[in-house]
């Protein structure tokens, strides 16, 4: 195969510019949607991870099982949470944050807003990470004081006062009942679920007086556990399943409370954005293959329009395999450079669906990564070869008397 | 027998359409010497344009032997009657058969893609277009050239190889009297210069008194 073939290959195809680009156009619209696909597959799933990521490191989460099997379940309380805690009972526990979760109005001067009401202990700073842009968390003595104090969500300070500094020592009504600001929590940015910045923190003991109803005045809803290293992490599970067994006085195999790991979490969000990827980038490969056909019916239609150009060749010596290779470089071609054209179209997709995400404040950053690049270039040209070779090889086979007879 | 550049001996050619058997030749021989210029006559359906194929080696006889330049063609695959054709045959066609997209050059230059010692081919397919009086339209494509302009280049293709043998089929047959008569002188000319073999096959017996030896096929025959 010399430069002199690919030359004559485009020249021939650049004849019927119309044609070509319509065959093409088959194979672009094919790549780029593969690597417009995965390009947000990936940054879907990186987002979700990042999101999951952030909520802390080596976090376990306690729950009450809210499945119909177990019956009579008792909630998960503070004294849970307090046992838990316990150093000589679990040793591998770190730090142990229980919390409560409701919704509150929130009013300042005529500024009203819903919010997610959290009640948390100190620990819950440590525990999630949590960034004060200015203030400072709880302490223990406003957590048994039952302290009317509030840690405001970036959004909910931006909402109510217009900025989010200068904010300590401002009054605010929670369902009515004053509570002085103390902190504002940094800004997370973009959360596609249930965003840390329109939430409000409040110690938990005045959420359980005084916001938050539940049967049991002692119930939390959540306890996030944070183990002492990655490792542990499955000897904080087994210790925190054997302290709140023995509590509950479940038999083994019925608890009344659930246990997730953030690896599990994590496990499972990134198997379901991993399988959304495949399902759509093999939709979109589906196009892909819909326009080898194209390129397929195309080479077919040329070998019987240059029948007798074939005969030609075939005359002044071209042998079959000179044929075939004139025929499968010309497909190649066309798939070659669609599917470069289209590399190029995925790549502007996923940047312009970026910059809308962006725009919107959404945390979606699309990854065009390599791998896909040069699994869409050999697919393309592939398709190509495999699509040219039967017309190439019909061509190949004409005899060279019939194809010099034709018109 | 060497001295024959065409030499087949009882070649007889069966085609088979359908259930009939229609026999194009019967056992037909003939031995062209190296430099003549012969003309092949003969009336629609006569085998002659099937002598000319084999002749050409664009296609095998059923039976019957056929030596070209010395090779023993008749029991060759495919792909050799390729090369063959590419190194000892050249077509003249009666309709040009260029390729209508490429310049003179290109069109002069495609055996040479197909050959094994295609060095120097600008230089070469050149060379050929000047010695049929085009080399001053050597980037001219097809359409931009006349008809008698467009034989010359289809026989400057056929000449560049140095082929043993030049196949004419009709050469003058889309070519009015003026043209006609000069792209004959060409090919005289031209035999005459370099000793080419030439093979015409013609209706006309015009061009047929020009030749030096005049075959008649009847009925897949020769005629005496």
């Amino acid at each position: 195969m010399s430069w002199q073939a690919i030359l004559e290959a485009f020249e021939s195809l650049s004849t019927n510019k119309m044609r070509s680009g319509l065959t093409m156009l088959g194979i672009i619209i094919g790549v780029a949607a593969v690597i417009a696909v995965l390009a947000l597959g990936a940054g879907a799933s990186d987002s979700i991870l990042g999101e999951i990521e952030a909520i802390g490191s080596n976090l376990l989460f306690v729950t009450q099982t809210t499945s119909s099997e177990v019956r009579n379940p008792k909630p998960i309380t503070l004294e849970d949470a307090e046992a838990i805690a316990d150093p000589f009972a679990a040793p591998s526990v770190l730090a142990v944050a229980p919390s409560l979760q409701g919704s509150a109005e929130v009013t300042y001067l005529n500024e009203n807003k819903n919010t997610t009401l959290l009640g948390v202990t100190p620990d819950y700073e440590r525990v999630r990470s949590a960034r004060l842009s200015e203030g400072l968390f709880f302490d223990s003595t406003q957590l048994s004081g039952n302290a009317s104090v509030v840690i405001l969500g970036y959004q909910i300070a931006e909402d109510l006062f217009g900025r989010s500094d200068g904010l300590v020592g401002e009054t605010v009504r929670i369902e009515g009942q004053p509570f002085r600001v103390i902190g504002v929590l940094e800004e997370k940015g973009g959360s596609s679920f249930n965003s840390e910045d329109e939430q409000i923190l409040v110690p938990l003991t005045t959420a359980q007086a005084r916001l938050i109803q539940r049967q049991n005045p002692d119930q939390v809803d959540l306890i996030y556990v944070q183990a002492i290293s990655a490792e542990s992490m499955v000897t904080v599970e087994e210790e925190i399943a054997s302290i709140l067994r023995a509590r509950h006085r479940t038999p083994i195999g019925l608890d009344d409370f659930t246990i997730f790991t953030q690896q599990a979490i994590l496990d499972v969000a990134s198997t379901v954005t991993g399988v959304l990827t495949i399902f759509l980038g093999g939709i979109a490969a589906i196009s892909l293959l819909v326009g080898g056909i194209g390129i397929m019916n195309i080479m077919l239609v040329s070998v019987v329009e240059r029948t007798k150009e074939i005969g030609l060749r075939k005359a002044m010596g071209a042998r079959k395999i000179d044929i075939l290779a004139q025929f499968l470089i010309e497909s190649s071609l066309l798939s070659f450079v669609g599917g470069c054209v289209g590399i190029v179209l995925g790549w502007a997709i996923s940047f312009v669906v970026g910059q809308i995400a962006a725009g919107s404040n959404m945390a979606l950053n699309p990854v065009v990564d390599l791998n896909s690049v040069m699994l869409a270039t050999l697919f393309s040209a592939a398709v190509g070869l495999f699509f040219g070779l039967y017309p190439a090889n019909r061509a190949a086979s004409l005899e060279p008397v019939e194809a010099l007879r034709a018109e | 027998m060497d001295e024959f550049v065409v030499n087949a001996q009882n070649l007889t050619k069966v085609y088979k359409m359908g259930d009939v058997e229609v026999h194009a030749l019967r056992g037909l021989s003939i031995q062209i010497s190296k430099g003549e210029v012969v003309s092949i006559m003969g009336p629609s359906g006569s085998g002659k344009s099937t002598l000319m194929n084999i002749i050409g080696c664009l296609d095998k006889p059923t039976s019957g032997d056929y030596f070209l330049d010395g090779e023993k063609v008749s029991e060759l695959n495919d792909d050799q009657l390729a090369t063959i054709r590419n190194r000892k045959v050249g077509f003249v066609f009666q309709n040009f058969n260029l390729l209508p997209r490429a310049s003179a050059l290109a069109n002069v230059e495609l055996p040479l893609r197909y050959s094994h010692n295609g060095g120097k081919r600008h230089q070469r397919a050149k060379e050929a277009l000047e010695a049929v009086g085009l080399g001053d339209r050597i980037s001219h494509q097809p359409n931009e050239l006349s008809g008698g302009q467009q034989q010359r280049v289809a026989i400057a293709r056929a000449l560049v190889n140095n082929p043993a043998i030049v196949m004419a089929d009709e050469p003058t047959g889309n070519l009015d009297t003026k043209s006609g008569d000069e792209i004959m002188d060409l090919l005289l000319k031209l035999n005459q210069e370099n000793s080419t073999t030439l093979i015409i096959v013609t209706h006309d017996p015009e061009v047929a008194e020009l030749t030096q030896r005049v075959v008649s096929i009847r009925d897949g025959e020769v005629e005496n």
